[in-house]
């Protein structure tokens, strides 16, 4: 080969050519000569799945050679994304084989047996569940179903949250299991069962197409939603007439496509809102017809409290907090008075955003002939008031008629990749049963005792601790056998150092976390569970637009690596129903006497039904090989037996591996793009036009909500607000992407983000380490006074990606007391120079 | 298991060539579960890192696949990236190259959203920063194990 002049390198990279140029079918020039060009060589075998990250919901093409994901791109068939992908997205390929990859069960030890203050050592998975079982037995015996629990995530795919949910639910009889996703969506869909009795957007992602402006509130989708924001940046840049207003507590890279920016002070976006209310009605803009046909008008309980610890001066001091979500009915006259307060030097007054600009937003949403898609996430929803500014949003949209038509859209937007799918649709909250079911209403248990064939009383009434609450359990020794399984929420949950780790570190607590890295939760675990990911099983996700995503097993997982859904349902066989089930309940179904929860929740006659003849002949299904029957097509159809003829319809499972997703409900074949609009959506009547069927008379609520002060504001003694937040080239808490050294080292470190006058006042300079503290803990850090995210004077923004800087040491656990969601963009920090 | 064992000897194949190029990248068992913090306890804040340089190179960096986005191989402080001006065009355009001496901006960026070739860069391209980011001079704490399509070619080759 040295006579030809070429270097191994040189060679290495005309390989690389002209396997691209073999698959596209190119021929090759005769310089090429020395490729590898025989196709059995060359080929790739390319499949769909659905991006791992963020709840876009992109469907990426994946190829794989020999057991191995070799490259990932854009699914140039795949609506949402059309050939596209993020950084984060184009990566995929190499988020599976950080070095680091847990491949054997890992138990803390001391002299050969489990210690709670040992050190991991590797152990069977035998040895893993036989101490697990012990554990969890040892808790249900001594203080019942309330001392177990789980914390689960919006990244468990579809069939992996049905499964632990019906073990938590109806197994073990506790409803201690919640998803990460109460972090992230909880008062979005506050927002939704408030104002239309029903989960999840009308609209769908054909809006961005349609809209003639967008409006962001407390969202920044460059960086968080790239591939939405190539769209909408694709809208704005290719139609002039639109127009893109951003509003923000500071400045960051969405405000580069922004035609009305907008900074506001922390907190009064529900002064914003109701101004907004008010000048649509004074502007004579209200429409008339669509709200006396379809809108009924609520006062919301006020002084709700903050969702702290009940001991906290706040709870103490306020009056409804235990009825938080209460309201009673109103009228539009009252409605009409109760807003004329928000003037617009009201609304300046109170957000500090210039007059003429709160005008310029409020006339695109009064202007009849501007259709408007509103977009919001984490600022929204991460709210002490979260529910009440979802709430806040589609009153102005209601009040104009803009809402479940192309391009009129107020849309929530999602985190996780099923955040939706799974969280939201299957009900893995504490409160939530599948298909908008919920645990409080008997009606609603006796329906999911039904379809799952359990003797009638079997699940509890009581929701089940809420994530923040689970921390405050486990701390205080109430939750003692506890298992987390795909998400990091010791990064992620508030409060690090008060609540989440004297928690896990109890020691009267088991924490088990099943991973496929050795997160910062790993870390603070007993048990260590190594995790199968991604593409290493047959998965569905369900995204923010309402589409339901499938992919199969591509490669197999590394060492002894086990899927989330395996390992629940291995688990299950631990326990005969005599373990968890009282003598009275067993008695009403005898024949379940001395059976496995395995027999009883999966064995059942319709998990079980598909033979393993039915999964494809193309790709392994390491599960159904164990189990020995098609688990994930059995879960599927059980769990949708749940929606379908209730306006939650799934599409049967097949159809989902040929397709690029489906947006339920899907009613003979068919999709459906907008909710509640006749011609649209088969559920509403003929004649209706809009039906917001989710309430009993297809009215949905406009409410009237004041402006109440966040939880904590800067002091004296703690001058600054504090917000955290994500970046584009990490994903969450980065256990993934922080692998892949090409994100790394794009993105490596947190870091402090503030004004440059705040800093010169600290006599701080760029670079300088200091230490961000608040009433809670600190970290160190450093400052930047320059790059993408620019705050406001006063305001400082650190992300929470870096295991290194964990941002949650200082944060609040103080909730939006509707939704149970932690407000982590508000809270009080001093920065001191180290 | 439909086609394990040729799965299991290449991959095999594969892990004794990745451990003959270099300790940091086979996929062994580990006990280590340090991972990205390093040795701080969890209730211990180790010492920040000083802020990030980015690395300018003035070669590229070879692609993992055909399919990645190239990493940006220089510093893009205070470039003007908004609704007025894109600036990595003044060298990346396809008018400015010969002059510039940069890559030209792939072709695919000029199709819209069905495909079609517009006569310039499609909006939904826009923003470069998407998609192309820098690389900073901070080594990755963590490796990978990822193995390319030719490495992994070679291997069968060699087979």
């Amino acid at each position: 080969m040295s006579d030809s002049g070429f270097t191994r390198r040189q060679i290495l990279k005309a390989q690389a050519a002209g396997a691209a140029a073999s698959a596209a079918g190119i021929a090759l020039p005769a310089s090429a000569q020395n490729l590898v060009t025989d196709r059995t060589a060359t080929g790739l075998k390319w499949s769909k799945a659905a991006c791992r990250f963020c709840g876009t919901g992109c469907s990426v093409m994946v190829a794989t050679k020999s057991g191995r994901v070799v490259a990932t791109h854009g699914d140039a068939k795949s609506e949402v994304n059309r050939g596209l992908n993020c950084v984060k997205g184009y990566f995929l390929s190499k988020i599976m084989y950080g070095q680091d990859r847990l491949t054997q069960p890992l138990l803390r030890k001391r002299d050969g047996k489990y210690a709670k203050d040992g050190d991991f050592t590797p152990v069977s998975w035998d040895e893993a569940f036989d101490v697990m079982a012990e554990k969890f037995k040892k808790a249900l015996k001594d203080k019942g179903p309330t001392a177990v629990g789980m914390f689960g995530s919006g990244q468990w795919t579809v069939w992996e949250g049905y499964a632990a949910s019906k073990l938590y639910k109806a197994g073990f009889r506790s409803n201690n299991i919640d998803p990460n996703a109460r972090h992230c969506m909880a008062s979005a869909v506050g927002g939704f069962i408030r104002t239309f009795g029903m989960d999840e957007p009308m609209g769908c992602y054909d809006d961005f197409e349609h809209a003639d402006a967008f409006v962001l509130w407390g969202s920044n989708m460059a960086e968080m939603h790239p591939i939405l924001w190539t769209r909408l940046t694709d809208r704005r840049l290719s139609h002039p007439h639109v127009k893109v207003s951003v509003l923000s507590t500071f400045e960051h890279r969405s405000f580069e496509l922004a035609d009305i920016p907008a900074i506001f002070t922390p907190q009064s976006d529900l002064a914003i809102l109701n101004y907004i209310a008010n000048y649509i009605i004074q502007n004579d803009a209200v429409n008339k017809d669509f709200v006396s046909k379809h809108v009924n008008f609520r006062v919301g309980n006020t002084d709700i409290g903050y969702g702290l610890r009940p001991e906290h001066p706040l709870e103490q001091a306020a009056k409804n907090n235990d009825k938080a979500g209460g309201s009673t009915e109103s009228t539009f006259e009252e409605f009409a008075k109760f807003v004329s307060d928000y003037t617009v030097e009201k609304a300046h007054e109170m957000s500090g955003v210039p007059i003429d600009t709160l005008e310029k937003i409020a006339q695109l949403y009064a202007d009849p002939n501007i259709k408007v898609m509103s977009l919001w996430t984490m600022g929204v929803n991460q709210h002490t008031r979260g529910v009440w500014v979802n709430n806040l949003l589609y009153n102005i949209h209601l009040l104009t008629g803009k809402i479940a038509e192309p391009g009129n859209s107020p849309f929530s937007l999602t985190g996780q990749p099923s955040a939706c799918g799974t969280a939201r649709e299957v009900g893995t909250f504490a409160h939530r049963l599948p298909a908008d079911l919920v645990v409080k209403n008997p009606e609603h248990r006796a329906i999911a005792e039904k379809i799952w064939k359990l003797p009638e009383g079997t699940i509890p009434g009581k929701p089940g601790y809420h994530a923040v609450l689970q921390n405050r359990m486990l701390k205080d020794g109430k939750l003692n056998a506890y298992w987390v399984q795909v998400n990091n929420n010791m990064q992620a949950g508030p409060n690090m150092m008060q609540e989440g780790l004297p928690g896990y570190r109890n020691p009267e607590n088991f924490i088990v976390v099943s991973d496929a890295y050795p997160t910062v939760t790993a870390q603070a675990a007993d048990l260590i569970l190594p995790t199968a990911m991604w593409v290493e099983k047959e998965g569905a996700y369900g995204n923010a637009e309402r589409r339901t995503q499938f992919w199969h097993e591509l490669a197999p997982a590394p060492g002894e690596s086990k899927s989330d859904l395996w390992q629940v349902m291995e688990f299950s066989k631990r326990f005969t129903v005599e373990d968890v089930w009282p003598q009275e309940l067993i008695a009403k179904k005898p024949e379940y006497r001395g059976k496995t929860l395995f027999d009883v929740l999966f064995r059942n006659g319709q998990v079980d039904r598909f033979p393993l003849s039915e999964t494809s002949d193309e790709y392994d299904n390491h599960e159904s090989e164990d189990f020995g029957f098609y688990v994930q097509k059995g879960l599927f159809e059980e769990y949708a037996s749940f929606g379908r003829g209730h306006a939650h319809d799934l599409a049967d499972f097949d159809t989902y591996h040929k397709e690029r997703g489906l947006r339920w409900p899907v009613v003979d074949g068919k999709e459906t793009r907008w909710r509640y609009r006749e011609g649209y959506d088969p559920y509403v009547e003929k004649g209706k036009e809009v039906q917001f069927y989710g309430k009993p008379d297809g009215k949905a609520w406009i409410f009237a909500l004041p402006y109440e002060p966040p939880a904590e504001s800067p002091d004296e003694e703690y001058p600054f607000w504090l917000s955290t937040g994500r970046v584009l080239e990490h994903w969450h808490s980065g256990s993934m992407t922080q692998r892949v050294p090409e994100l790394y080292r794009s993105m490596p470190d947190a870091l402090c983000y503030m004004h440059p006058d705040d800093a010169r006042d600290k006599g701080l300079r760029r670079g300088d380490e200091i230490k961000v503290e608040s009433r809670r803990g600190a970290i160190r850090t450093r400052v930047e006074t320059k790059g993408r995210n620019k705050p406001p004077r006063g305001l400082v923004f650190v992300p929470w990606f870096d295991a290194s800087e964990l941002i949650n040491k200082v944060t609040l656990d103080a909730t939006d007391p509707i939704s149970k969601q932690t407000d982590f963009k508000k809270c009080a920090v001093r920065i001191e120079k180290v | 298991m439909r086609y394990a064992s040729s799965v299991t000897a290449c991959f095999l194949a594969v892990i004794v060539l990745v451990a003959l190029s270099g300790p940091g990248f086979a996929q062994s068992v580990t006990r280590d579960t340090a991972g990205l913090r390093g040795a701080a306890p969890l209730s211990e804040n180790a010492a920040p890192p000083r802020i990030a340089q980015t690395e300018e190179i003035e070669r590229q960096q070879a692609r993992n696949y055909p399919e990645q986005p190239p990493v940006i191989p220089h510093k893009i402080d205070e470039y003007q990236l908004d609704k007025n001006a894109n600036q990595c065009l003044s060298c990346h355009a396809r008018s400015r190259v010969s002059e510039s001496g940069a890559t030209m901006v792939s072709i695919t960026h000029f199709m819209d959203r069905d495909g079609q070739f517009l006569a310039t860069v499609s909006p939904r391209r826009y923003f470069c920063n998407q998609c192309h980011v820098v690389q900073t001079r901070v080594p990755a704490p963590m490796g990978n194990t990822f193995v390319d399509i030719d490495s992994l070619l070679a291997v069968e080759a060699a087979n």
